[in-house]
C-alpha cells in the first residue's frame, strides 16, 4: 500500500487516489486544425518513463487534482502540489 | 519407526496428555508438541506422499521450511486445510490426516506413481497431454493436484482483524539478536514491536545452549522479555512478517489458539530490523527425500525443545562445522551416532565416531534403512540427520529490492545493497556466531539515532566452515532438490537441455522452488546445478525474484473486514425501510439498493410494466444523480463538457445531453436541468455520479477558472420521488402538493417549483417511462410522508409501484438508453443516431476531435437499432449475436443488448447494436445465441407511441 501525499490533506493511502495521467500532456486546441496522428498521440501516447515521472493525480475524497513526481522503479512519491498553487 | 521420546526434557507438558487422529490412527502427545513432535515421537515415519510421484515422506524440519507433512486439520468445528505439522500446537481431539495422500500417508493409491516417475519428467504434462486436446485430461489431472482438499461443506470463518501499527523499530525474528537489538532499542526510548512466527521467543536459543552477559540462556531470555515489557515494547509471537511491500510497509498475520481468525497487521515503522535467522538446507545424494532423512538442525530443536530423538542408530551427514554439536546432544541423549563429514579436515567432538566422507546413496523402503558413503562403506542406520550449510532468510530484504551478494566462503546468498529504512542482523545478514552478531548490533540500529546501550557479549565460538555440497551433473539416482514439488536433479539438467537456463525458466519449468514452501531449502542447491551445467558461477545464474508472502497466508487475513455487505458496500435508499413494508425485494443496481420489484416473485414485473401504461406508477427515482454546477462560468464550462448545445437552454428547462469521454465515447447521458442562468444540475445515471463528479473536477481545474465554477454533488441529499403515467397529474394534486401541473406551465422538459406542507419541492417534467412524468425532488430526511401521501393519492387512480425491473421494459419500449448496457466502450454519439450537434456546434467540447477521426466515419459501424423478433419464438437471449453466413461461416454483425417481453404491446422487444443498423432497416437478419439460431428484424428503436403523445399528453 503507498501513501501519496495530498497538497490538501496531506498523506492518505493510495486507494484514495485516481490517476490523470502525465503531467503536460496538452490538449491540442482547435479541432477543425488539429491532426489525426496530432489528436491520437494526445489521446493514446504515453511516456511511460522508467524512474522519475511527473503525473497528475486526483484525491477523490476531496476531488482536488494536483501534480505528483513519483519513482516508476523504487515507487517512491514526493509530496503532490496544487495545480493553481493555493494549497494551504 | 524408531522416533522416541525421551525420558526427560523439552518443553512439554508430560502432566497434560494431548490425543488426536492421524490418517485415522490414534496418536498421543504432550501439551506443547506440535503435530509433527507428537507423531515423531510416536514412532511415525511416513507422514505424507509428495506432490507429483506420491513417494513417501517424513519430517524433514521443525519449522516453516517443513516442505513434506502437510495437514488437514479438524478440531471441533474448525477445518484448517494444508498446514504444516511442524508449525501447529498439537490440539486434544483434533482429527488429522495427511494433506497429500489418499487415503493415508502409510497407504496411498497412486504410489505407483514412483514406479514410472522416470516417464514422468520436468514438462511431462505440457509435452503429452497436448493431444487431442487437453481438457479430456484435464480433470483428472486436476484431482491429483494441489495440497490439501477443499470441504464441501466449508462454513465461513469469523472476520479476521486488520490493525494498522506505527512505530519506530520493527524487529522481525525474536531470536537473541532479536531480542538483544529491541531491547537497546526500547529501553532508548524507541517505540517498538518485535514480532516471531514461533509459539515463544528465544530462536535459537530454544535448541543451542548459550551463555549471555553471564546468564545462562533462559535466564536471559526471561530477563529480555521482563526488560521489553518495562519498556512498553509490543511483542507478538505466532505473527509472521510475511511480506514487505512498497514505502516501507511490512504485513504481519499473526496466528491465535483460541478459534479466532488470525489477526493481520499492517505496519509502517519508521525502521525495521531483520533478524530472521538461517535456514539449514539438504544434502545432495541418491534417494535424499527417504521418511527418516531430516535436518540436523530441526533434529536439535526436537531433542531439546520436544524432548524426541529421531531414531537409535544415526548417521549425522554435514558440509559444515555446525553439525558436530548436534553430534554430540544426540550422543548425550543415548543415541548411537557417526558423524559423517565432506571436510577434509573435519574433527569431531569426543566420543563421537567420525567418517570424512560424504553419503552418495539412501537405501530403504518404507523409510531409511542404511546409507552408502563414497568411500563405498555402508552404514545401516533408521535416521539420518543432514546439515548442508547456512541460508540466511532474506525474503523480507530481498522483497524490498535489496540485492542479495554471493558469499562464497560461507556458500550463501547474504544482503548485498543497502535498502533504506531496513537493516539486517544476526544469521540473516551472514552473522553465523552470536558473539559476532551481538557485535554488529550498533551499527544494525544506528539509523534509529538513539543512544544506545552496549550490546551483548557472548563466549566466541569458531567461525563458520562449510566444504559447499552441491548436486553434481550426471550423478546417478534420483537426487531430489525440490522435495514440495518433487524436482530431482535430473530435471534441471533436462531444463538446461532444453535451454531453459535462465533462473526464471528454470524455475517455471520445472516448477523448482515455486511450492508453498517458496523454496527455503531448495533454491540454492538447483541454482548451484543450474551454474555447474551451464559453465556459470552461482551469483552468475542470480536469485529468482522474492516475492511475498513468505509463508501461506489465509484469504481472511487478506479480505479483514471487506467481505459480505461490507466488501463493496452499497448507498441505500432514504426509503428503504418504506419500500421493504411495501413488500419490495430488494436488489443491486449500479451500487444502489433499489427495489426490483414489489411482490413474492418476478411475475410481478409484468403487471407493474402493465399498469403503469394503463393508470399511473409510483417509482423511488433517487439515485438519479444531481450534481449542481454554479457559478458565472457554469454556462462555458457545461458547453464544453457536453456533446449538445447548452447556450440555447433557457432557465427552467431541461435537455437530453450526452457527455462523451475525450476517445468519443458516450460516457454519460441524463437531463442538464438549467434552473437559473448561473445554475444547473446535472442530472447523471445513477452508477455514474461518481465517474461524472470526477470528470466534471478534472476539466473544472483543468481547463476553467476554478473560483468561477462550482460543483457540488447533492445526489444524496434528496429524494425524487416519480409519478408518472396517464394519471400522474390527478395524483401528485391529490396528494396535497401545492404546484401548478398544468401543461402551459409545466410542458415536458420543463421544470417548476412547489410546496408539500413546509417543505420546497423540484418538480422536473421529464420521462424515463414514455409517459407523462413528473420527477418530484424534496429533502431526503422529509421524503417518506410525501411517498406515503402519493401512495395513498396513488391508491384512488389504480397507480403501481414500479421496480427497477419494470422501469427497465417501459424504457425499453420507447428505446430510452441505458449508457453501458445499450452501449459499449466503442459506442460514438452517431452511433445512436444523434448527429445534430456535431453537424451544429461550433465550439469545442470533450471528445469533439475523436468524432472525426477516420474511424469514426467507418461506414461497418454498430449502431443503435430496434429489432422486432420475426420466428415467434419469445424474447431473444440478452447478448445473442447477429450474424450472417460469410464463405460458410457465421460472423458478429453486433449483438442485442436489451430484450424484454412487452406486456402493452404483447410481444417481445429488443435492443442492439448492429452493424450499419441505421441504412438497413427493415431488413431480417439471423441471430445466433449458444449455437440456437433466431430471426429478428431491424426496425426503429422506438417500439410505442413514437409520436410522443402519451408524454406530452
Amino acid at each position: 500500500m503507498q501513501i501519496f501525499t495530498c497538497p490538501f490533506c496531506g498523506p492518505r493511502p493510495e486507494t484514495e487516489f485516481h490517476f490523470g495521467g502525465d503531467l503536460g500532456n496538452a490538449r491540442p486546441e482547435g479541432f477543425r486544425a488539429v491532426s489525426d496522428d496530432e489528436w491520437s498521440r494526445y489521446l493514446y501516447h504515453r511516456r511511460n518513463e522508467k524512474g522519475a515521472v511527473r503525473e497528475v493525480w486526483m484525491h477523490m475524497t476531496c476531488g482536488e487534482l494536483f501534480a505528483m513526481e513519483r519513482d516508476s522503479v523504487t515507487m517512491e512519491a514526493a509530496p503532490g502540489h496544487a495545480l493553481h498553487g493555493d494549497a494551504p | 519407526m524408531t522416533g522416541f521420546r525421551l525420558k526427560t526434557g523439552g518443553e512439554i507438558d508430560r502432566a497434560r496428555p494431548v490425543t488426536f487422529t492421524f490418517d485415522g490412527e490414534s496418536v498421543t502427545g504432550f501439551a506443547g508438541d506440535t503435530y509433527a513432535s507428537a507423531l515423531m515421537a510416536s514412532g511415525h515415519m511416513v507422514m505424507g506422499r509428495s506432490f507429483k510421484y506420491r513417494r513417501r515422506r517424513g519430517l524433514w524440519g521443525a519449522g516453516v521450511e517443513e516442505p513434506n507433512v502437510w495437514l488437514d486439520i479438524t478440531c471441533g468445528a474448525g477445518f484448517a486445510p494444508g498446514r504444516r505439522a511442524t508449525t501447529e500446537p498439537a490440539q486434544h481431539g483434533a482429527v488429522t490426516r495427511a494433506a497429500t495422500a489418499s487415503p493415508s500417508a502409510e497407504r496411498d493409491a497412486t504410489g505407483a506413481f514412483d514406479w514410472f516417475g522416470r516417464f514422468i519428467p520436468s514438462g511431462f504434462y505440457y509435452k503429452t497431454f497436448m493431444w487431442p486436446d487437453w481438457h479430456l485430461f484435464e480433470r483428472h489431472i486436476r484431482a491429483q493436484a494441489g495440497i490439501g482438499t477443499v470441504r464441501r461443506d466449508f462454513t465461513d470463518v469469523p472476520p479476521a482483524d486488520r490493525i494498522h501499527h506505527h512505530c519506530d523499530l520493527l524487529v522481525v525474528g525474536a531470536g537473541p539478536v532479536g531480542l538483544a537489538a529491541a531491547v537497546m532499542a526500547a529501553e532508548a526510548g524507541a517505540r517498538v514491536m518485535l514480532v516471531d512466527e514461533q509459539d515463544r521467543a528465544g530462536g535459537s536459543l530454544l535448541a543451542h545452549p548459550a551463555v549471555i552477559d553471564g546468564q545462562a540462556a533462559p535466564d536471559w531470555l526471561a530477563a529480555a522479555l521482563a526488560r521489553l515489557a518495562a519498556a512498553g515494547a509490543r511483542v507478538l509471537m505466532r505473527a509472521t512478517a510475511f511480506g514487505s511491500y512498497d514505502h516501507g510497509l511490512v504485513a504481519v498475520n499473526q496466528r491465535h489458539d483460541d478459534g479466532r481468525s488470525d489477526t493481520m497487521w499492517q505496519v509502517r515503522p519508521h525502521h525495521v530490523l531483520l533478524a530472521t535467522g538461517a535456514i539449514d538446507r539438504p544434502l545432495p545424494f541418491a534417494n535424499n527425500d527417504l521418511p527418516g532423512i531430516m535436518s540436523a538442525e530441526a533434529a536439535l530443536v526436537y531433542l531439546r525443545r520436544y524432548a524426541v530423538a529421531p531414531g537409535r542408530r544415526v548417521v549425522v551427514a554435514t558440509s559444515n562445522n555446525r553439525t558436530g554439536a548436534v553430534a554430540q546432544a544426540l550422543a548425550e541423549a543415548g543415541v548411537a551416532v557417526t558423524l559423517v563429514d565432506a571436510r577434509a579436515d573435519a574433527t569431531a567432538p569426543a566420543g563421537i565416531a567420525l567418517i570424512r566422507s560424504r553419503i552418495i546413496e539412501a537405501h530403504g523402503r518404507r523409510g531409511v534403512r542404511s546409507v552408502t558413503l563414497a568411500d563405498g562403506q555402508r552404514i545401516d542406520c533408521d535416521a539420518v540427520l543432514v546439515s548442508g550449510g547456512l541460508t540466511p532468510t532474506i525474503h523480507l530484504y530481498a522483497q524490498a529490492r535489496g540485492k542479495p551478494a554471493w558469499d562464497a566462503e560461507k556458500a550463501a546468498f547474504v544482503p548485498g545493497s543497502t535498502v533504506a529504512g531496513m537493516t539486517l542482523a544476526g544469521a540473516a545478514a551472514g552473522q553465523f556466531t552470536l558473539a559476532g552478531a551481538f557485535a554488529a548490533l550498533p551499527e544494525a540500529l544506528a539509523p534509529l539515532g538513539l543512544p544506545l546501550a552496549a550490546a551483548p557479549v557472548t563466549g566466541a565460538a569458531p567461525r563458520y566452515e562449510i566444504a559447499a555440497m552441491w548436486p553434481e551433473p550426471g550423478e546417478k539416482g534420483r537426487v531430489w532438490i525440490d522435495l514440495q514439488h518433487d524436482v530431482t536433479a535430473k530435471d534441471v539438467e533436462l531444463a538446461a537441455r532444453e535451454n531453459f537456463t535462465s533462473v526464471e525458466h528454470l524455475k517455471r519449468y520445472t516448477t523448482l522452488g515455486m511450492a508453498t514452501d517458496q523454496g527455503k531449502t531448495s533454491n540454492l542447491a538447483g541454482l548451484a546445478l543450474m551454474g555447474a551445467l551451464t559453465g556459470r558461477t552461482v551469483p552468475q545464474v542470480g536469485t529468482t525474484t522474492y516475492r511475498p508472502p513468505y509463508t501461506p497466508v489465509p484469504y481472511e487475513s487478506f479480505a479483514a473486514g471487506r467481505r459480505g455487505v461490507r466488501f463493496n458496500p452499497v448507498k441505500r435508499l432514504a426509503l428503504e425501510s418504506a419500500h421493504r413494508a411495501a413488500g419490495a425485494v430488494l436488489r443491486e443496481y449500479g451500487g444502489w439498493l433499489r427495489p426490483a420489484f414489489y411482490g413474492t416473485d418476478d411475475s410481478a414485473i409484468l403487471i407493474e410494466a402493465k399498469q403503469a401504461r394503463e393508470s399511473a406508477a409510483l417509482f423511488d427515482g433517487s439515485t438519479l444523480g444531481k450534481i449542481e454546477v454554479m457559478g458565472p462560468q457554469a454556462e462555458d464550462f457545461l458547453e464544453f463538457v457536453y456533446y449538445n448545445s447548452i447556450r440555447s437552454l433557457k432557465p427552467g428547462r431541461g435537455r437530453y445531453c450526452f457527455v462523451l469521454s475525450e476517445t468519443g465515447v458516450v460516457f454519460d447521458d441524463g437531463v442538464l436541468l438549467r434552473l437559473a442562468p448561473d445554475h444547473f444540475i446535472v442530472s447523471c445515471s445513477s452508477s455514474h455520479v461518481d465517474g461524472m463528479r470526477g470528470l466534471l473536477e478534472e476539466w473544472r481545474q483543468d481547463r476553467f477558472d476554478p473560483s468561477r465554477v462550482f460543483i457540488h454533488d447533492a445526489t444524496q441529499h434528496w429524494a425524487t420521488l416519480t409519478v408518472s403515467g396517464p394519471q400522474a397529474r390527478a395524483i401528485i394534486a391529490g396528494a396535497g402538493v401545492e404546484a401548478d401541473l398544468s401543461d402551459d406551465v409545466l410542458p415536458h422538459m420543463a421544470i417548476g417549483a412547489g410546496r408539500f406542507g413546509d417543505q420546497p419541492l423540484r418538480i422536473a417534467r421529464v420521462s424515463f417511462t414514455g409517459d407523462r412524468s413528473y420527477e418530484i425532488s424534496i429533502r431526503a430526511t422529509q421524503a417518506a410522508p410525501l411517498w406515503a401521501a402519493l401512495r395513498q393519492a396513488g391508491s384512488d387512480h389504480g397507480a403501481v409501484l414500479l421496480g427497477m425491473e419494470a422501469l427497465t421494459i417501459l424504457r425499453a419500449e420507447k428505446g430510452y438508453l441505458i449508457i453501458g448496457k445499450d452501449t459499449d466502450g466503442t459506442t460514438l454519439p452517431q452511433d445512436l443516431g444523434l448527429t445534430g450537434p456535431l453537424a451544429k456546434k461550433s465550439e469545442e467540447f470533450i471528445g469533439r476531435r475523436s468524432l472525426i477521426l477516420p474511424d469514426a466515419a467507418d461506414a461497418n459501424r454498430r449502431q443503435f437499432t430496434g429489432i422486432e423478433v420475426t420466428d415467434g419464438l419469445g424474447p431473444l437471449p440478452c447478448g445473442a449475436h447477429g450474424v450472417e453466413d460469410r464463405d460458410g461461416r457465421p460472423r458478429s454483425l453486433g449483438y442485442v443488448t436489451s430484450s424484454y417481453f412487452s406486456p402493452t404491446l404483447d410481444r417481445p422487444i429488443a435492443l442492439g447494436l448492429i452493424e450499419r443498423a441505421q441504412a438497413r432497416q427493415g431488413e431480417e437478419i439471423a441471430f445466433q445465441h449458444l449455437g440456437q439460431r433466431r430471426r429478428g428484424r431491424l426496425v426503429a428503436p422506438c417500439f410505442l407511441d413514437p409520436d410522443g403523445g402519451r408524454l406530452h399528453g
